[in-house]
């Protein structure tokens, strides 16, 4: 790949990748959430295609109409969310869209020994065809998907985040697949954030930065640090805001654990004060948010707000009535009912202010929608308009609007600032500093550091399923925080 | 998107054209029986049943569930009420018992849906058997005949006192379709209901009980239901545990033709009512005008698909 451009809209997503992978090299891809690594994938696997830009495989120009050409011309990504019929066995999985028929009717006898043969490389002699893939288990699930590709003639196999649900027996066993994989010929690219895990498996590097490629080499040649400052980019910046006066503490977390995240998140909340939470996708930060809110069962820890925890039973309207707000991050498909008018949105949460004897009445709704579209400058033509035909900024601030409603103590919002223009991000940050400056607590989870470090008062990194300590954001560094984030949690090796 | 009033404009006022333009093609074809004051009263008699289980299956379907057990239950009203009034029970609490047993219907599958986590679809297919069932059970498998009472009146094509000038029943349809159209529209339960049809994470991310809402819904149905069969027994004026088979489709139908969308979210009740009539006046029309029996069912069956094509090719999915 050369000089691989994209751009989604105004949104520009890469701007020029160039990735180069040798017959039996495991090539490592690494950047920060948001870099561009899942776009450059979309385009290889031929579900996107490139503005601009060159793309060969062996010596010929590559450019696939779509996934099965992709395929068919040898390149198979193995994605992160498996993609198997779960009620099929494992042989109709295998040969899913490539099925030998006779008259229309599948001929299953044809390519057993093929398969066989595959599976055996994958050290699954054992598997009867018959299981259902759905018992199976996710590590053997994986391989499975891996075995598709072969069969299919696969020479270049791209991995996002292959471990990112595996046990370490499982990892060991996929680290020796994907070993031998390359040294029978295949071009390997293998996406992770681990830095011991590329380092096991990996013999080249190359890093995305910002939706270009900003580093490149043989990964013995350099060091974490060396790479993590890469993926950060720049000289090391830390918050330059000023802290904050912090008031009493609101939200306590003590020892909380979700199933199967957060493993253990502790932290105190104080009036006054953006915590934020950081760390990579998957590491359970909105699982945790989840949990606090009520909306995922909590394991064992507590939730207290203003010194008064919550029992088991209490779910997200036990929440609203104490004081507390949630943003999802899902917009769509959480966050906002698209269909129905801006008012009911912005209401719904706390009809009763706008009603009178069990009725909404018309013009108290008008009025409060008014009154917030006003303060926060949303741009809609009334407060009567669908929320779906409003611009992602605006659609948000309609989220976050919900919660100024209630008159909430408490925010839990989860990637608030993301798929929204420059001008909605600053004036979502300087909503939020006025709303912690006006003795509010505000705890935010977030994946842009610089963003981060810039309008939060402390930040947490989570990790694989642990909140580490909230640390003042005057004085760490994003090299300091992406460290964290990606280094291994000490659970990994029991 | 930026034209979505307009489009929602269009959506409302749909049922409305279709209603008009069936009432012209008839009063075309049929000048003489068709447009008078007699035929009207009778096809808005025939109205009754239909809308008011419509009116009730409107909140149901806005909040993206579906019941099928309402033929069943209109049966079950009809036998509670003969076999209260054979055992010399006072028609109005007769009548108030038949009402009742819709509601109880309804909360049971309110209750299971929620409880149980199943789609609403198999647990109304599964009520619907098991209510038809004790239906007949309490009706010993025949038509129970009741003591003749005021009850039947609801239901008189000519009313007395004369100066109602429709049915009982029809007011009846009349008064509680506009106050449910309001609650709908403007009550929290309402505003609820939407909610929950629009986008159910939402609603419980909004804090809403959702379960319990549910059941209110489903049991507020169900009350029509039982409404519905107090004015099936009051047609019949006996208990019949095989009527109402299958009405339940003639009412999703309405609610459907008026512009709801069985995904949820979508609807009103004054839609639904359209759509009842529209119905209820092309049954009537093609009778008159001498179309078979045969001909009249692919007409509706025609005009239902047709009505959905067009709303999704409007709202451009």
């Amino acid at each position: 790949m050369e000089g691989v451009e994209k751009s989604f809209g105004a949104t520009r997503a890469l701007s020029g990748v160039s990735l180069d992978v040798a017959p039996g090299d495991v090539h490592a891809l690494i950047g920060e959430n948001g870099a561009g690594k899942s776009t450059l994938m979309k385009i290889l696997a031929g579900v996107l295609t490139p503005d601009a830009g060159r793309m060969s495989l062996f010596g010929s120009p590559y450019r696939p109409t779509g996934p099965l050409d992709a395929r068919r011309r040898g390149v198979a990504m193995i994605h992160q969310e498996l993609t198997l019929a779960p009620h099929l066995d494992v042989e109709a999985n295998l040969t899913l869209g490539t099925e030998t028929t006779t008259f229309g009717f599948v001929r299953r006898a044809g390519r057993r020994a093929a398969i066989r043969d595959v599976l055996t490389r994958l050290r699954l002699a054992d598997l009867p065809f018959d299981t259902p893939v759905g018992t199976l288990s996710t590590a053997v699930r994986q391989l499975l998907e891996i075995a598709r590709a072969l069969l299919s003639g696969a020479r270049v196999v791209i991995m996002d985040e292959p471990t990112s649900s595996l046990g370490r027996r499982d990892v060991e066993r996929l680290f020796d697949i994907v070993r031998e994989l390359a040294a029978s010929g295949c071009g390997i690219i293998y996406i992770s954030h681990f830095m011991d895990e590329l380092r096991e498996v990996a013999t080249r590097f190359t890093v995305l930065r910002d939706g270009a490629s900003v580093g490149t080499g043989t990964l013995d040649a350099v060091d974490d640090d060396a790479l993590i400052r890469l993926m950060a980019g720049g000289a090391p910046t830390t918050g330059t805001r000023a802290p904050s006066v912090r008031g009493t503490p609101l939200l306590v977390l003590d020892g909380l654990e979700g199933h199967p995240r957060p493993t253990e998140a502790s932290l105190v909340l104080h009036r006054g004060e953006i915590l934020g939470i950081t760390g990579l996708v998957g590491a359970g930060r909105t699982e945790l948010l989840r949990a606090v809110f009520g909306l995922d069962p909590v394991v064992s820890g507590s939730v207290t707000l203003a010194g008064i925890g919550f029992s088991a039973d209490e779910g997200p309207d036990a929440r609203w009535d104490r004081g507390m707000g949630f943003v999802s991050e899902d917009r769509k498909h959480e966050g906002l009912m698209l269909d129905l008018p801006l008012s009911v949105n912005l209401t719904l949460s706390r009809l009763e202010p706008v009603s009178r004897a069990g009725f909404v009445d018309g013009k108290k709704l008008d009025a409060a929608s008014r009154e917030w579209i006003d303060r926060l400058g949303i741009r809609a033509a009334g407060s009567n308009v669908a929320v779906g035909s409003l611009s992602g900024g605006n659609q948000q601030k309609v989220a976050i609007a919900r919660l100024l409603h209630h008159d909430v103590d408490v925010l839990l919002l989860d990637e608030p600032t993301r798929g929204i223009d420059v001008r909605s991000k600053a004036a979502v940050w300087d909503l939020l500093r006025s709303l912690a400056n006006a003795g509010r607590g505000i705890l935010v989870v977030g994946s842009h550091l610089p963003e981060m470090l810039a309008h939060c008062d402390r930040i947490a990194v989570m990790n694989r399923g642990r909140l580490g300590e909230a640390r003042d954001a005057s004085t760490v560094t994003a090299h300091e925080l992406l460290t964290e984030a990606v280094s291994v949690a000490e659970s990994r090796h029991e | 998107m930026s034209d979505s009033n307009a489009v929602r404009l269009v959506r409302r006022l749909g049922p409305f054209l279709g209603l008009a333009l069936v009432l012209v093609l008839f009063t075309a074809l049929e000048p003489d029986r068709f447009p008078t004051a007699v035929n009207f009263r009778t096809v808005l008699t025939q109205t009754v049943i239909v809308g008011l289980g419509a009116v009730g299956m409107t909140f149901v379907v806005v909040s993206g569930g579906i019941d099928l057990s309402v033929g069943s239950s209109i049966a079950l009203s009809t036998i509670v009420i003969a076999r209260l009034l054979r055992d010399g029970a006072s028609p109005a609490a007769a009548a108030l018992a038949g009402v009742v047993a819709g509601g109880v219907v309804g909360v049971v599958n309110g209750t299971l849906i929620t409880r149980l986590r199943i789609a609403p679809f198999i647990v109304t297919l599964g009520t619907l058997q098991i209510v038809r069932g004790t239906a007949k059970y309490l009706a010993g498998e025949q038509k129970i005949d009741a003591p003749a009472s005021w009850l039947a009146g609801l239901m008189a094509k000519s009313p007395d006192p004369s100066w109602l000038i429709v049915a009982p029943g029809v007011w009846a349809l009349i008064l509680l379709a506009g106050f449910l159209a309001f609650v709908l529209r403007r009550s929290i339960l309402g505003v609820h209901t939407y909610a929950i049809g629009s986008n159910e994470s939402t609603a419980v991310l909004c804090g809403i009980k959702v379960d319990r809402t549910k059941v209110l819904i489903y049991g507020l149905s169900g009350l029509m239901t039982g409404l519905a069969g107090l004015m099936q027994f009051s047609r019949l004026t006996v208990g019949d545990p095989t009527a109402a088979t299958g009405l339940e489709l003639n009412i999703i139908a309405a609610v459907v033709i008026g512009g709801a969308s069985l995904s949820g979210g979508v609807g009103g009740i004054a839609g639904s009512l359209v759509g009842a009539l529209v119905m209820a006046f092309l049954a009537n029309g093609c009778t008159l005008v001498g179309v078979p029996n045969y001909a009249q069912e692919i007409l509706v069956g025609a005009i239902i698909v047709a009505v959905v094509a067009i709303d999704r090719s409007k709202r451009g999915t």
